[in-house]
């Protein structure tokens, strides 16, 4: 088994993220080398073989002319699978490098169980073994479900990618989001108002909670998406990481990329009206209730405290 | 212009699940369904459009088996000219390459100038189906679109990436975007439009007059997670449960404090 592992690289700098296709390639034993669109300037702590294109030469968002520079390394490499991140960046790329190589694309893996790769299905509540039938195969690796304990600590022996490619569409710059406002990174309390609030009046009785408490209130991305809550105080892979001391998810189901946004939470509770919701995996306590009638009361009786 | 803007049919997360009688996926009956999240605002995208285009042609695409005529309905309330249904029983244990070989096939000499879809579905969440289509059409695709502008051919999208950044990308059409949450407000049919769109065409196709690609992975088995997360649970009536709430703060953290 060959794996060629896809790192990334975005606005100059190298994501940390190389560090989980690495542990994935333990994982799966054999052979493996790396890829990146990168620079000089930031290389991962690799042992082994990388292949490095320029980013400036070979653009940072161009997909046909990346998936060629995959592609040709697979031939010289003979490789039998390609690794991506299930990220932005792969879930544009993976699915073009699977179908130039007519090979099975698994998407998502959480794990990998006597060889088997294991995805989530309709968020986190089930899980499916999945067989692969091609000879060659191409997957995504869910955000952190990989990662080696330590810091890698390895230099790569680096072979440099030329060639002249180019693509169908350019890319034209990024845009950082809007900064300011509340920074809900120092907040000691976060009590945050998921979907199941059901309507923007109830954002405050969320916001009430977390005054009481002393804390701010925060949101999950759909409360976010129908601009009920600015998008600043979003928690989540697209949004802000949070680590308080305590973090309440009211009306919350705990998709992966909330979870990403606030697991790393001293203390978790969840107020939901679902007993089965995936948040309750990520929870030390999940209280079964409607939040509407839950949250007000347990404000009260905070501030009589 | 010809749009065309692929839906699927899944069900609400809230539901409650269980295994199918082959244990490869979950058992379809007793579940409240509805259009997939990431296909109503591919739709929504869709019907901008085409509102923008003058003579234009919008048309919604569902695999399954009948009951999708009734997700379809509402995306032809909300504003899209005709459906084509491919009627398939088995939809569900198609992989995302057989999904988008079907859509390919349907759409290959129907030239369409722009095709919508959701960057992924709520239940298998492969996110490939959309890139997949644009390869097999020989046209540029880009994944998980949150601004999109389209004026004299030309498009300008912006890619969401991690932590809120996003990617600005200008490219011509044809092109094949996957939408991603947020990238506008669907809207809601209103009563006239969903007596309206009643009357629209809506064809069902046998799927396999389309499906002409192999299947190159299977799922071998479904099942629940172990759970993990030793956390407790919590039931009862709300004062009770604040209460308890309350103690377990006091004892576990320093927030009451
Ligand atoms: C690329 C990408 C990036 C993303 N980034 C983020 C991100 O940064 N942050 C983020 O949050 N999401 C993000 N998402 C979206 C994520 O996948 C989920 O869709 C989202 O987190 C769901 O939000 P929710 O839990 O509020 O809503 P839902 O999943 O709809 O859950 C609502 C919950 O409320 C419960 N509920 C309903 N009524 C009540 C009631 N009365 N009382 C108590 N509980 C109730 C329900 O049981 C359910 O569990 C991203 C998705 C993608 C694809």
């Amino acid at each position: 088994m060959k794996i060629i592992l896809v790192a990334e690289y975005r606005d100059g700098k190298l994501l940390a993220s190389f560090n989980e296709l690495m542990d994935f390639a333990d994982k799966m034993g054999g052979e493996n080398v790396m890829f990146l669109v990168g620079g000089d300037n930031d290389l991962p702590k690799y042992d082994g073989k990388l292949y490095l294109a320029d980013a400036g030469t070979f653009g940072e968002y161009s997909p046909d002319v990346h998936k060629q520079l995959i592609l040709d390394i697979v031939e010289k490499e003979q490789a039998d699978m390609v690794a991506f991140c299930h990220s932005s960046y792969g879930w544009d790329l993976a699915p073009r490098v699977a179908f130039a190589l007519k090979a099975a694309q698994v998407s998502e893996i959480v794990e990998i169980v006597d060889g088997v790769p294991v995805v989530p299905v309709c968020n986190a509540k089930l899980r499916r073994d999945v067989q692969i039938k091609t000879k060659r195969s191409v997957v995504t690796l869910q955000a952190g479900a990989f990662g080696l304990p330590e810091e890698p600590a390895g230099t790569p022996t680096i072979e440099k990618v030329e060639g002249d490619l180019a693509g169908r569409v350019q890319f034209t710059g990024y845009e950082q989001p809007e900064s300011g406002g509340v920074d809900l990174g120092k907040a000691r309390i976060v009590v945050s108002a998921g979907r199941g609030i059901g309507k923007p009046e109830n954002v405050e009785m969320i916001a009430n909670l977390a005054q009481a408490l002393g804390g701010e209130y925060g949101a999950s991305r759909p409360v976010v998406d129908s601009e009920w809550v600015e998008h600043n105080r979003q928690v989540g892979t697209t949004g802000q990481t949070v680590a308080p001391k305590l973090y309440v998810a009211c009306g919350i189901s705990g998709a992966i990329q909330h979870l990403a946004g606030m697991k790393k939470s001293e203390f978790i509770v969840a107020v939901n009206t679902d007993k089965d919701a995936p948040i309750g995996e990520a929870a030390d306590v999940l209280v079964v209730a409607d939040l509407k009638e839950f949250v007000p009361l347990l404000t009260e009786k905070i501030q009589s405290l | 212009m010809k749009i065309l803007v692929c839906i699927k049919r899944v069900p609400d997360m809230e539901s409650k699940f269980k295994v199918d009688a082959d244990g490869t996926w979950y058992e379809k009956t007793d579940l409240a369904w509805r259009m997939n999240e990431y296909d109503e605002y591919a739709v929504e995208q869709a019907v901008q459009l085409k509102e923008q285009e003058e003579d234009s042609d919008l048309t919604v695409l569902c695999i399954g088996g009948d009951q999708v005529k009734e997700t379809m309905k509402k995306a032809l309330a909300m504003g899209c000219d005709r459906g084509a249904h491919i009627a398939d029983d088995n939809s569900s244990s198609k992989e995302p390459f057989e999904i988008a070989g079907i859509i390919a096939e349907y759409a290959k000499d129907k030239s369409f100038d722009l095709v919508f879809t959701g960057m992924q579905s709520q239940d298998r969440g492969s996110a490939q189906v959309g890139i997949l289509v644009a390869e097999l059409l020989d046209i540029p695709g880009i994944a998980t679109i949150v601004d999109f502008v389209y004026s004299g051919g030309e498009v300008k999208v912006k890619r969401e990436l991690e932590g809120g950044v996003k990617a600005c990308v200008t490219v011509k059409a044809p092109l094949v975007v996957t939408c991603q949450l947020g990238l506008n407000t669907p809207r809601y049919p209103t009563l006239p439009n969903i007596m309206k769109a009643k009357k629209k065409e809506l064809l069902s196709l046998p799927v396999e007059d389309l499906l002409k690609v192999d299947s190159r992975q299977e799922t071998a088995k479904i099942y629940f997670p172990e759970k993990k997360g030793g956390g407790l649970i919590l039931e009862g009536d709300a004062p009770e449960l604040v209460d308890k709430l309350i103690q377990i703060l006091k004892e576990k953290t320093a927030v009451l404090a």
